[in-house]
C-alpha cells in the first residue's frame, strides 16, 4: 500500500481544484452570456419568448442541479453525441448558472424607474440603444453584489459534478480517501480548500454591497 | 440508429419511486422544520451581548456557506466515525440537512430581526421584558413574516439539494432513480421522469410553505 502524508494529499487536492476553479469560471463566462441573451429575450421579446424564459428559468431553479447534470450526462449520447464527463457538466452548470444569472438581472433591470424607459423611447432611441446606454450601465451597478454573490453558488455547484464522474476536488477527495482510509482528514482539507475559494467572493461580494448602496443612498 | 424511448419501462418500478419521494419529503420536513429552528438560535446567539457566542455562530454559518452541501455530507457520514461518530445514512443525510439550513436561516432571520423597528424594541423594554420575552412576543414573529419568502425558497434549495444524498445511499428520490436505471438501463427515461416529479414537488412544497405562511402570520395580525 502506498503511504500518503498530509503534503501528498494537499498536492493532490490542490491539482484536483484546478479543475474546480476552471469548471466555475468556463460556467460563470457562458451561463452569464446565455443569461445576458435570455434577459434580453425577457425584456424586449413578445409574450411568448417571455413565457419561454419564465418557464426555463421555472425549470431550473424548481429541479436538482443533479438532475440537470444526469439529463444533460445521459440524454445527449442518446441524440449520437458522445460527450466526456467534462462537457456535460460544463454544459449543465452553463444552463444552470444562466438561469439564476437571468432572474437576478431580471429584477435589476426591473429596478430602473419607468421613466428612464420613457425619457429614451421620447429621444428617439431603439432597444439596443436604451439598453446599451441607458438602462444597463444603471442596473450594472445594482447587478454586480448579486452576481459575485451567486458565483459561490457556482463553484459550490461544480461538486455536484463529481457524481457524474468528472474529477475536481470533491472527486480527488473520495479517491485519495479510497487510498487512506482518512476520511476525515481528506474531506477536511477539501472542505478548507472550497473555504478558500468561496469565503473571499462571499466577503468581496458583502464589501460590495456596502459600497453600492452608500452611492445608491 | 436512433434511439427508441421507452418510458413505460419506468412503470413496473414505480414503487421504488414513491418510496424514494415518500423519504425525500421525510427528509426536508425534519431538515426544514429542526433547520429553521436552529436558524432561529442560531440568530438569537448571533444578537448575544457576549462577543464570543456570536463569534462562535458566525464562524459556523460562514463555514456551511462557503462549502459544498455535498462535502459536508461526505464529511458528516463518512469523517465523522473516526471521531466515534457513526450515523445511518438517513441520520446523516438528515443532520447535513439541518446543520445546512441551520446557517441559511441564521443569516435570513437576522436579517429579519435587523428589520424590526426599533421603536419597538424601547416599547418592549418599557414595559420591563426581559430579552427572552422580548424575542418571543415582540420580536420573532414580525422578523419571519418579513423573511418568509426567503426562508421558503431555502428550504425549496434544500429540499433540491437532498438529491445528492443518494451518494450515501440515503434510499431517497434520486437513489430511487439510480436503482432503477441499474435495473433497466433506463437512464435518461428515469431522470427525465424524476426531474418531473421534483419539479411538481417543489411546487408544491413553495405552495405549501405559502399556506402555512399564511396561517401564521395573517391569523395572528387579527388577533
Amino acid at each position: 500500500m502506498s503511504e500518503f502524508s498530509n503534503w501528498d494529499i494537499i498536492y493532490n487536492l490542490l491539482m484536483a481544484a484546478r479543475w474546480t476553479v476552471l469548471l466555475s469560471l468556463t460556467a460563470f463566462v457562458l451561463g452569464g452570456l446565455v443569461g445576458l441573451l435570455l434577459l434580453m429575450a425577457r425584456t424586449a421579446g413578445g409574450a411568448w419568448a417571455k413565457g419561454l424564459v419564465r418557464c426555463y428559468v421555472e425549470l431550473f431553479q424548481g429541479t436538482p442541479l443533479l438532475m440537470q447534470l444526469f439529463i444533460v450526462f445521459f440524454g445527449l449520447p442518446l441524440i449520437g453525441l458522445d460527450i466526456s464527463p467534462w462537457m456535460a457538466a460544463m454544459l449543465g452548470l452553463t444552463l444552470f448558472t444562466s438561469a439564476f444569472l437571468t432572474e437576478i438581472w431580471r429584477g435589476c433591470v426591473e429596478a430602473i424607474g419607468k421613466g428612464q424607459w420613457e425619457a429614451s423611447t421620447s429621444l428617439g432611441m431603439k432597444f439596443t440603444q436604451q439598453m446599451r446606454y441607458i438602462i444597463l450601465p444603471q442596473a450594472m451597478r445594482i447587478a454586480v453584489p448579486p452576481t459575485v454573490g451567486f458565483s459561490v453558488q457556482v463553484v459550490k455547484g461544480t461538486a455536484v459534478a463529481s457524481i457524474i464522474g468528472f474529477v475536481e476536488l470533491t472527486k480527488a477527495g473520495t479517491m485519495i480517501t479510497n487510498a487512506t482510509y482518512a476520511p476525515f482528514t481528506v474531506y477536511g482539507f477539501v472542505a478548507v480548500m472550497y473555504f478558500l475559494i468561496c469565503y473571499p467572493l462571499s466577503l468581496f461580494a458583502r464589501h460590495l454591497e456596502g459600497k453600492f448602496r452608500h452611492v445608491a443612498r | 440508429m436512433a434511439y427508441a424511448f421507452d418510458f413505460g419501462a419506468i412503470v413496473p418500478h414505480w414503487e421504488l419511486l414513491l418510496d424514494g419521494a415518500i423519504l425525500t419529503t421525510e427528509l426536508t420536513v425534519v431538515g426544514a422544520v429542526v433547520g429553521v429552528g436552529l436558524g432561529i438560535m442560531g440568530a438569537w446567539a448571533r444578537a448575544s451581548r457576549t462577543p464570543v457566542v456570536s463569534q462562535i455562530v458566525g464562524v459556523y454559518v460562514e463555514l456551511i456557506r462557503n462549502t459544498p452541501f455535498l462535502v459536508q455530507l461526505f464529511f458528516i457520514f463518512f469523517g465523522l466515525p473516526a471521531l466515534g461518530l457513526k450515523l445511518t445514512e438517513f441520520q446523516a443525510a438528515v443532520l447535513a440537512m439541518i446543520v445546512n439550513l441551520g446557517a441559511y436561516s441564521t443569516e435570513i432571520v437576522r436579517a429579519g430581526i435587523q428589520a424590526v423597528p426599533h421603536g419597538q424594541l424601547e416599547a418592549a423594554q418599557s414595559l420591563a421584558m426581559n430579552r427572552l420575552q422580548i424575542f418571543r412576543y415582540v420580536i420573532i414573529l414580525p422578523a419571519l413574516q418579513k423573511i418568509w419568502p426567503a426562508l421558503s425558497s431555502q428550504i425549496v434549495i434544500v429540499m433540491l439539494g437532498s438529491s445528492v444524498c443518494s451518494q450515501i445511499a440515503a434510499e431517497e428520490l434520486t437513489f430511487g432513480a439510480n436503482y432503477i436505471q441499474a435495473l433497466n438501463f433506463r437512464a435518461f427515461e428515469v431522470y427525465f421522469i424524476v426531474t418531473g416529479i421534483y419539479l411538481v414537488m417543489s411546487i408544491l412544497l413553495r405552495m405549501v410553505l405559502k399556506v402555512l405562511g399564511n396561517y401564521l402570520f395573517e391569523r395572528r395580525r387579527h388577533v
